[in-house]
């Protein structure tokens, strides 16, 4: 059973490795021209060429930088506003609805507004990351709070427990599938804001190195950029899940 | 006790005429902030010239049109990866290989290629659309009733009737799921794409009145974008519930 997985995976990489080889073929038929298509030994050469000798290593970090603190601040304020939220049920009766009319927003259409306000800074980068980043967070803390078993709370009031208390070893554990599945979110989300955001306001990062590439038809670099933003998308939905699969442990784990 | 309906307009009232009261106390002189009335008188403005109405028109195209075109692509993949479980196995690198590239990212390579326009834009629409379509078919495709298709090779249906007579119906309502989560994003990636660099439909406007230092504008623009978004929404959550009934909305958690 092990083992023919193994095969299929194997099998499923050599389909993988066929494409990249047509890709290359293509390319050295030059089918495309090579303006716009580098073959994926360019792209390739390019990468390695950006990493010991360039500054794409930097421009990584930039992405990683503007991802991580704007995906850190959603994280904090989006848990402890729906904790706030989630927790009473009339500011859920209240409040809740705007959220549900705000939520459907295209994100990036507050870009405009963030720059009216912070210029092309970084802070205006933080503030829409962040802002992007929480609804998944949000909306889920929202509604894992309001989805707690009721007989756990009534176990919390005749144990005379704090409404702190009850948060955090009531609400929050019973929430928490619900919190770690908006944070995977968001990750995606807090991804291509970062990106866009570097793109119009010139940021250190990977965004505005493609766009720096594609302006002037390097194409082999432009191809290297995304290629690692696609790196970065997969690694870190990778380590999300692997989180969430941890943490989550105790539930699968019998009672 | 005030019914569930008026409290959930009160907040937004409340925000809206605090801000008024606010903006003309201070006499508001901002760039980024505008008084709600002054954002209404912007918001009839932008419909009576029509600059409004062509910039919805070009988004919504934009969108709608990658929304198809990515769909068709999604949905035709979706179906064949769930019918054939081997064919799923051997592309499962591949595909999660090139899913994860946000669809953003491709904007330069669509710009180099295709320069400005609608088909630039229709393209990263396109390419973004086609992932939960293709996710959410294969899986309900996958896990249609094994006696549906023991049913089509009793009747020996052939192939193309057995897709459009048992394998479509039996999937619908969760492939309706997804088109309506993609229309969504569709949404969200064709606004994007105009912010970033695309100088046509709503987000370049938003993005001409940010330059212009008109604030109001804006902020009319910002309101106009979100009331799309909520309709579309809302209008697909309506269409799917009249026509799959209410089981269709189980395990709709996006």
């Amino acid at each position: 059973m092990n083992r023919s997985v193994l095969y299929w995976r194997a099998a499923s990489f050599a389909v993988a490795a066929g494409f990249v080889g047509s890709w290359q073929l293509i390319a050295d038929q030059r089918l495309v021209s090579p303006v716009f298509l580098p073959g994926p030994d360019r792209a390739w050469a390019s990468l390695v060429r950006g990493f010991t000798s360039g500054d794409l290593l930097d421009k990584l970090l930039g992405t990683l930088e503007h991802m991580a603190y704007g995906w850190f601040v959603a994280s904090i304020a989006g848990i402890a506003l729906g904790a706030m939220i989630g927790s009473s049920r009339r500011m859920r009766s209240y409040v809740a609805p705007s959220l549900e009319f705000l939520r459907p927003l295209p994100v990036s259409a507050v870009i405009p507004v963030a720059i009216a306000m912070f210029g092309l800074t970084q802070s205006m980068a933080l503030f829409v990351i962040a802002f992007g980043a929480i609804w998944p967070m949000l909306l889920a803390t929202i509604h894992g709070f309001a989805a707690v078993e009721p007989r756990l709370y009534e176990v919390a009031r005749s144990l005379h427990m704090s409404r702190l208390a009850i948060i955090f070893k009531i609400a929050l554990p019973s929430a928490s599938p619900d919190i770690l599945a908006g944070m995977r979110l968001s990750v995606t989300v807090a991804l291509i804001l970062s990106v866009v955001c570097e793109i119009l306001a010139g940021l250190d990062g990977l965004g505005h190195w493609v766009l720096l590439s594609a302006r002037a038809f390097r194409s082999a670099d432009l191809f290297a950029g995304v290629i690692l933003l696609g790196v970065i998308g997969y690694l870190t939905a990778l380590a999300m899940s692997m989180v969430e699969k941890r943490l989550l442990k105790w539930r699968s784990s019998g009672h | 006790m005030i019914p569930e309906r008026i409290k959930a307009l009160l907040l937004p009232i409340a925000i809206l005429a605090i801000l008024e009261i606010w903006a003309r106390a201070v006499h508001l002189q901002s760039d980024s902030l505008a008084p709600p009335s002054a954002i209404a008188a912007a918001l009839v403005e932008a419909f009576q010239d029509g600059s409004m109405l062509i910039a919805t028109r070009d988004t919504l195209i934009s969108a709608f049109a990658g929304l198809s075109i990515g769909g068709a692509v999604g949905l035709a993949c979706g179906i064949a990866l769930g019918i054939f479980p081997i064919f799923d196995r051997l592309m499962e690198v591949t595909i999660e290989a090139i899913r994860p590239i946000p669809s953003i990212a491709l904007l330069p390579i669509a710009l180099i290629a295709l320069g400005f326009g609608y088909r630039m834009e229709i393209t990263i629409v396109a390419f973004a659309c086609v992932w939960p379509i293709l996710i959410l078919t294969r899986a309900a495709v996958g896990g249609i009733e094994p006696r549906l298709i023991e049913v089509s090779r009793a009747l020996r249906l052939s192939p193309a009737d057995r897709v459009r007579k048992i394998i479509i119906p039996a999937a619908l309502p969760r492939i309706f799921l997804a088109f309506r989560l993609a229309a969504g994003i569709a949404l969200i990636v064709a606004v994007t794409v105009e912010i970033a660099i695309n100088p046509i439909g709503l987000g370049a406007a938003i993005m001409t009145a940010q330059q212009a230092l008109r604030p109001d504008l804006m902020l009319a623009y910002l309101f106009w974008i979100g009331l799309i978004g909520y309709l579309l929404n809302t209008g697909l959550m309506v269409a799917q519930r009249h026509l799959f009934g209410r089981a269709a909305l189980v395990g709709d958690s996006a």
